[in-house]
């Protein structure tokens, strides 16, 4: 069970796919039926590798490695640590919800939109536990194509287009990120004389600065598309808009993370040095993001929109406190990986849910729905809130730490950072107040029906995780910490750094004349 | 060693091309009786398969006879296998569509089968003249295949222009031979490396003008930018199941020679690197670029096959025995996945009227859901998409690029293949995306046709995920290097 537990839950979605493939197409309610219950078994079976995992391990654990295709040295490796953990477990639980939520807004070609579902799954589920940058790369490409299909044919009106450039973006990051692999995949040649792709191994080599710096940007071109960061977002918003409701949970609350999870399971520790190098641009990148982003949704008409773009404001954030490099930033940035899977899926969500009763999702067409649903407008509320970060909400705790972070690396970034908080703030309680409160001027609006049992079943789970979240976190933290450590101190290994124990942070040196001088990221130490 | 001056007249390094030309001959002479020739495609298909045993049963003799003339590899060995079988997936596709377009005549498969044996003679020497000769074996019948359904002007079209741009090139190959020959007084390309440096050194003008000339008519054949202008007209206007035929066939045919000219006879000659860098990166960008606005499918796979060989072509440009392998995995894979396509737009043209435009696929996947999903495998192939075979060809090929330092030729490389993903896509779009406007009318299947889908698809997606039998044998199978 211990070995093949990952590859289970990897591929458990793909078993479903053969499933579904022998229910005859217009047996809807058996189709739905039984990608409910794929998504759910998987869901279980993740709750058990948390179970299993033992959160004091920093290094890998549940690994298989099989050879694979072994004239270039391709092994079947996977494995996963406390970061991996957290996002696949996310994953799963997002994946049960967003099937839930389509059962009955897709009607025409529902057996393709279940299909792609756990297709798209398994590709997630298989970025997160790779350790082989071939299967890597494979899981990453190959999720690109079910999604290409969920926007493309079960979309908004501008579906075609969100979806082919959805894959257009994202196909050439990772075409750079391919060559950039390849390089890899020979400079370790040149260095061991095997053939290996294998994440673990290639860390433990030494790439001379420069060559770093070109890896790096390949590899963070490809991430950065994905996260997205400015001036790379262009995608996100018609992706997202056009996407159906299932499709923009998904792609918000778990494909964005793939963009960070590469920075952090590649970027960080295979180039430190570049990593280091960059820290000041990715930073600024970051600033510009949470800043821009926060700014373009306050004046968004669509709510679908304006989450979108508080996305990317959100997204900054957790650059930001990766690039941070020290603990507190780190762990802030994990955490608000999974918060921002948690409320923005939530959001979207719940605009799915009003658009299915009222067919628009623009500001202007609502207002006073506090008086005709309730209930629903509790729970828009308490996402809301979770969502720009109240005290006690998971929000709060990922970005108070990420803050705390850039302020230990940066003032300047602390500053700037916190006013993307009350920005946020400002666009998501503006945009809340114009739905939910008020008189009802429209009269559509009068007659809603409130949540039913099984939207109340679909927010309930994200809620209690808002609030346990926000109170509790450190089961998270305790099994992403060690993780985080071990990514620390590995780059620490490298030639222009050093761990501060002490400070739980990288110190940096500048090589001049054999004696290093110390140019800390902390603000203490200066 | 080779035994240069061998003059065993051994057969059996030849079964596979007699085996072949028997057939055709057989074919040929059961044509003369109506009831005879509907035997024609079976035929055929015995004498592909006993060339296809045959030829397997050269891997691994390595020998030379007819005084130097023929000379056995597993280089040529490989290649002869993956010519036999691109022609029995021809043949399979041929038989319903040539007779839905009352066109089926039973000569079409003698025609086949003898340009199959051109392409086999061409990879099995290393004598310049035996080349041409098989060059000219592999071309003649393919000129009447093009033109073969006579009723249609676009046929009729790409069989005059075929011919014309083929034998233009052809004249432009044998004056570059005879200028080496002036050179060096031979024809064999062993002769010409042992004393490669001499030569060069004595007759630069002869020997650069010869490569030159050899290098152009090569051009023609695979379609390399500038020597590509032909290749739309003639596949569009084709028989499907030819231009099937065309767009690997004769391609894998010209690179098997272009790859034993100029990696072995020329392969001191550094200029050449220099030169194929430029034509590879030419090939591919022109290829694709014209391929993204292209209305007719048929004709998008022409511009596409354009860059395909552009990406075999920096096999040539890097040099060296990993992309030898390289280029030789990337072909196997493109005959599977491009003849695939091919065979989709077969069924496709089966119907009444069928034309094979973009816009025809319109609502393909609600009417036929598995038709749809290879058509749309085949793409993502095409376009390098993992797990299918098509990127794991140019993650080797691309591979070798970098081996050997070649990097900014992968990213040209790379970024056109993304260039390549919106053509494809539009496919894909077409068939899931786009509102039908009419029902797309149900195909039927013909079972050789869904034979000929099941072992591409099977292979595409096959060889994605286990590519290491191929991948050895890609490796093994190379010329001996000096």
């Amino acid at each position: 069970m211990e070995d093949q537990i990952l590859t289970l839950v990897t591929f458990f979605p793909l078993l479903g796919v053969l499933l579904l493939l022998l229910v005859p197409k217009d047996r809807h309610d058996s189709i739905r039926a039984v990608s409910l219950i794929v998504a759910f078994v998987t869901m279980l079976l993740s709750f058990l590798l948390w179970g299993m995992y033992d959160p004091m391990g920093s290094g890998m654990q549940f690994e298989v490695d099989v050879p694979w295709i072994s004239s270039f040295g391709i092994h079947y490796h996977l494995g996963i640590d406390g970061i991996s953990l957290l996002l696949i477990v996310l994953t799963t639980i997002l994946q049960v919800l967003a099937i839930l939520a389509s059962w009955k807004s897709i009607t025409t070609g529902v057996k393709g939109y279940f299909i792609s579902m756990l297709m798209l799954q398994t590709g997630m589920i298989g970025v997160f536990c790779a350790l082989d940058l071939f299967m890597f790369y494979v899981f990453w490409e190959v999720m690109l194509i079910p999604m290409y299909f969920l926007i493309g044919v079960w979309g908004g009106p501008r579906r075609v287009y969100a979806a082919i450039k959805f894959v257009l973006f994202t196909m050439f990051g990772s075409l750079l990120m391919l060559v950039a692999i390849l390089y890899l995949m020979f400079e370790f040649q040149r260095y061991s004389g095997t053939f290996s792709l294998d994440i673990m191994q290639l860390m433990q080599m030494p790439i001379t600065h420069e060559v770093q710096m070109y890896l790096f940007g390949a590899f963070a071109l490809a991430f950065a598309i994905k996260v997205p960061l400015w001036p790379f977002h262009t995608w996100l918003p018609d992706a997202h808009v056009q996407a159906p409701t299932a499709g923009s949970v998904i792609l918000a609350g778990v494909l964005l993370k793939m963009g960070t999870y590469g920075f952090i399971r590649i970027c960080l520790p295979v180039f430190p040095d570049a990593s280091i190098t960059f820290v000041p641009y990715i930073c600024i990148l970051s600033l510009i993001a949470i800043v821009y982003g926060a700014l373009v949704a306050m004046v968004q008409k669509d709510v679908k929109s304006l989450v979108a773009f508080s996305s990317v404001s959100h997204m900054g954030f957790v650059m930001l406190g990766m690039f941070a490099l020290n603990m507190q930033g780190l762990q802030g940035s994990v955490l608000q990986m999974i918060n921002h899977g948690i409320s923005t899926g939530a959001l979207f969500l719940v605009v799915g849910m009003i658009y299915d009763r009222r067919h628009t999702r623009m500001i202007a067409d609502f207002g006073g729905l506090a008086k005709s649903v309730p209930v629903f407008s509790a729970v828009f509320l308490i996402v809301t809130l979770s969502s720009i970060g109240l005290p006690f909400t998971n929000g709060f705790v990922g970005e108070f730490l990420v803050l705390l972070g850039s302020f230990n690396a940066n003032a300047w970034y602390g500053i700037i950072a916190a006013s993307g908080v009350i920005l946020s703030a400002c666009y998501m309680l503006w945009m809340f107040q114009r739905v939910v409160f008020g008189k009802i001027t429209k009269p559509e609006n009068e007659n809603l029906k409130d949540l039913d049992w099984r939207e109340r079943i679909i927010l309930f789970p994200l809620i209690i995780l808002i609030f346990w979240i926000g109170i509790y976190p450190s089961p998270l933290l305790d099994r992403v910490e060690p993780s985080l450590k071990a990514v620390m101190s590995h780059m620490a290994k490298a030639r222009t750094v050093e761990y501060d124990e002490e400070n739980q942070q990288l110190r940096k040196f500048v090589e001049s004349d054999e004696e290093p001088v110390t140019i800390t990221l902390s603000r203490e130490s200066r | 060693m080779i035994d240069f001056t061998s003059a065993s007249i051994s057969f059996d390094m030849i079964y596979p091309e007699i085996a072949l030309l028997v057939a055709a001959f057989v074919i040929l002479l059961f044509a003369t009786s109506r009831s005879l020739s509907k035997l024609a495609p079976l035929l055929g298909l015995i004498g592909l398969t006993v060339a296809l045993i045959t030829s397997i049963g050269q891997w691994g003799n390595q020998a030379s006879g007819f005084f130097g003339m023929i000379t056995c590899d597993n280089f040529g060995a490989a290649f002869k296998v993956v010519f036999v079988s691109i022609s029995i997936l021809a043949v399979l596709m041929a038989v319903r569509y040539f007779s839905v377009k009352h066109i089926s005549r039973p000569e079409l498969y003698a025609l086949l089968l003898i340009s199959t044996m051109g392409m086999m003679v061409m990879a099995n020497t290393t004598d310049l003249i035996v080349m041409f000769l098989g060059l000219e074996i592999m071309s003649l019948p393919l000129y009447v295949m093009a033109g073969f359904a006579r009723r249609s002007l676009e046929s009729n079209e790409a069989g005059i222009k075929y011919f014309i741009m083929g034998a233009f090139a052809s004249g432009f190959l044998l004056l570059g031979i005879t200028f080496l020959f002036g050179a060096t007084g031979t024809t064999d390309l062993r002769n010409v490396a042992a004393d490669f440096s001499y030569i060069v050194g004595e007759f630069p003008l002869y020997v650069y003008t010869g490569v030159g000339l050899i290098l152009i008519g090569f051009g023609f054949k695979i379609g390399a930018v500038p020597f590509h202008s032909w290749i739309p007209d003639v596949y569009q206007g084709a028989p499907t199941p030819i231009t099937a035929f065309f767009s690997v066939g004769p391609k894998a045919a010209g690179f098997a020679v272009m790859l034993r000219i100029f990696l072995y006879g020329f392969a001191e000659m550094p200029e050449l690197s220099t030169l194929f860098w430029i034509l590879a990166v030419l090939t591919m960008t022109v290829g694709n670029v014209l391929a993204l606005r292209q209305e007719n499918v048929k004709r998008m796979l022409a511009y596409s096959s354009i860059a395909h060989a552009g990406y075999v072509m920096v096999a040539l440009a890097v040099g060296g025995q990993e992309s030898i392998s390289a280029a030789m995995f990337y072909l196997i894979g493109y005959a599977l996945f491009n003849t695939g396509a091919f065979a989709v737009i077969t069924l496709m043209e089966n119907r009444q009227g069928g034309k094979a435009l973009v816009s025809e696929l319109a609502g393909m996947a609600r009417t036929s859901p598995y038709l749809s999903a290879v058509l749309a495998l085949f793409m993502f192939s095409l376009a390098g998409f993992p797990p299918t075979v098509g990127f794991f060809g140019k993650f080797y090929l691309f591979s070798a690029a970098v081996k050997s330092g070649f990097i900014w030729l992968a990213v040209i490389g790379v970024m056109n293949s993304f260039i390549s993903v919106y053509y494809y896509f539009r496919v894909i779009k077409a068939a899931y995306l786009d509102p039908a406007e009419k029902e797309f009318a149900p195909v039927t299947y013909a079972p050789t046709l869904v034979l000929v889908l099941v072992i591409t698809a099977v292979g595409t997606v096959g060889l994605g995920f286990f590519p290491e039998t191929v991948l050895d044998v890609s490796r093994l199978a190379l010329f001996p290097f000096k």
